[in-house]
């Protein structure tokens, strides 16, 4: 059986082809790949929404305003080229997160308290 | 690890409900279904504006042209939303684009129909909109987390879709004979194909078996296509209207309405390429991807030449 053990990293586009079929212009006019981000209102962070193409930054905004906020789900976008994300390794997630495993002192819930002591 | 372990550790995880994220390993297997299924899905998006594309402009109204025209331009968004999903498995946009225009890629047969009245962009929204959904909700529980992610947000604005074409045929049912006529018209031809939306029957769906196992569908075609047959047959009592089917009964034994036979010669051949539409469909798309090219081109031009101006003002 065919497996990949290729890395994709998000948003990237691998040079190989990986099932469709080649574009007869060739991928020089393809407009780089976006990721968006998007406050959805003051106070609260930018968060990943998805991805578009654009040919520039401003480009970008604009489209991702079209695309990602049509019923006022925004008052900010940013938007990052998806070459310019570097993720951490799901494969080696484990040993990664592995410091914070054994260390249930750092939650509140940890100590034992009487009743009597309110407000803490 | 092994493929072997690889793979147990993959569907361990499915099992367990943990989603699938683009940088987990995956079963090539996986990846191509999912390229398929999402990819397909947003060729049926971007292929469904056309049918109403045909009405934009004229509608009977201005608030009705205005509602179509958010309607379309939803269906643009959505068909971003899963050509986005459908390249976190590495497949870059102008490939997926190339299968629709080279036949190798698929879209919902829905859309090579034609819409001949007003009438059809209302049940267009009530029941192939109304079949989609059935559909889209199962799908914001499928296992890829991207396509699940697009899907919800997908859902939030496909309800609309649904509740304008129904409150338009509404209206019609209670116009002039004409109107209830051309309202009757538009849901006798449309019901059969929407009910062929959900695929072959289960006993011949050669995807539905792996596909449930490794959680991208939930639900099996004769399943959601069940459930949306006793939906609709509830609903067209409130329009006064009938759907075209004389063996339509309400089953007590299995709490369902038997429904009768799909015309399953139609569905095949309007795969295939020979429905009334097929081929006026897919010359439109690829005239809209030929005339766009000094577009993209002109758009990226502009851009090289703003960051080369930006390099040597900073230099």
């Amino acid at each position: 059986m065919n497996t990949y053990i290729r890395r994709f990293f998000y948003g990237d586009i691998p040079g190989q082809e990986t099932g469709g079929s080649p574009s007869p212009q060739g991928p020089k006019n393809d407009w780089p790949l976006w990721e968006v981000f998007i406050r959805s209102k003051q106070g609260l962070d930018h968060k990943h929404v998805g991805s578009l193409h654009a040919a520039d930054a401003q480009m970008a905004i604009e489209n991702a305003r079209d695309v990602y906020t049509r019923r006022q789900e925004g008052v900010s976008i940013w938007v990052v080229k998806s070459q310019d994300i570097h993720a951490s390794r799901p494969e080696e997630a484990g040993e990664f997160y592995d410091p914070a495993a054994d260390k249930i002192y750092r939650h509140p819930t940890f100590y034992d308290l009487p009743d009597e002591v309110n407000h803490m | 690890m092994s493929i072997h372990d690889l793979e147990k550790h993959f569907q361990d995880r499915i099992d367990a409900e943990i989603k699938i994220e683009p940088l987990d390993w995956m079963p090539d297997a996986y990846r191509k279904t999912n390229i398929r299924q999402i990819s397909q899905h947003a060729h049926s998006e971007i292929v469904g504006m056309l049918p109403e594309g045909n009405w934009i402009s004229r509608a009977p109204s201005l608030k009705r042209k205005a509602i179509l025209l958010a309607k379309v331009q939803d269906e643009a968004g959505h068909g971003l939303y899963l050509y986005s999903a459908c390249e976190t498995l590495g497949i870059t946009r102008e490939e997926t684009i190339n299968d629709l225009h080279t036949g190798r890629a698929k879209y919902s047969s829905i859309f090579n129909y034609p819409t001949l009245s007003w009438a059809d962009m209302g049940a267009i929204g009530w029941l192939v909109d109304g079949a989609a959904i059935m559909n889209q909700v199962m799908l914001t529980r499928t296992s890829y987390g991207p396509y699940a992610r697009a899907m919800v947000r997908i859902c939030k604005e496909e309800s609309f879709h649904q509740r304008q074409g129904f409150e338009s045929l509404l209206v019609l049912s209670k116009g002039s004979d004409a109107q209830r006529a051309m309202c009757q018209d538009a849901i006798n031809r449309w019901w059969w194909p929407a009910l062929m939306m959900f695929g072959p029957r289960d006993s011949e769906s050669t995807n539905s078996d792996q596909s449930m196992k490794w959680k991208i569908k939930r639900k099996t075609n004769d399943e959601l296509r069940q459930q949306f047959v006793d939906m609709c047959v509830e609903q067209v009592k409130l329009l006064g209207m009938t759907l075209p089917d004389p063996d339509l009964k309400w089953n007590a034994e299995r709490n369902h309405y038997d429904f009768g036979t799909i015309d399953w010669n139609e569905f095949w051949q309007v795969v295939k390429g020979n429905g009334p539409c097929n081929r006026e469909r897919l010359e439109a798309r690829k005239k809209a991807w030929e005339e766009g090219t000094w577009v993209r081109e002109a758009a990226a031009a502009h851009a090289a030449k703003k960051q080369k101006r930006a390099a040597s003002n900073a230099a």
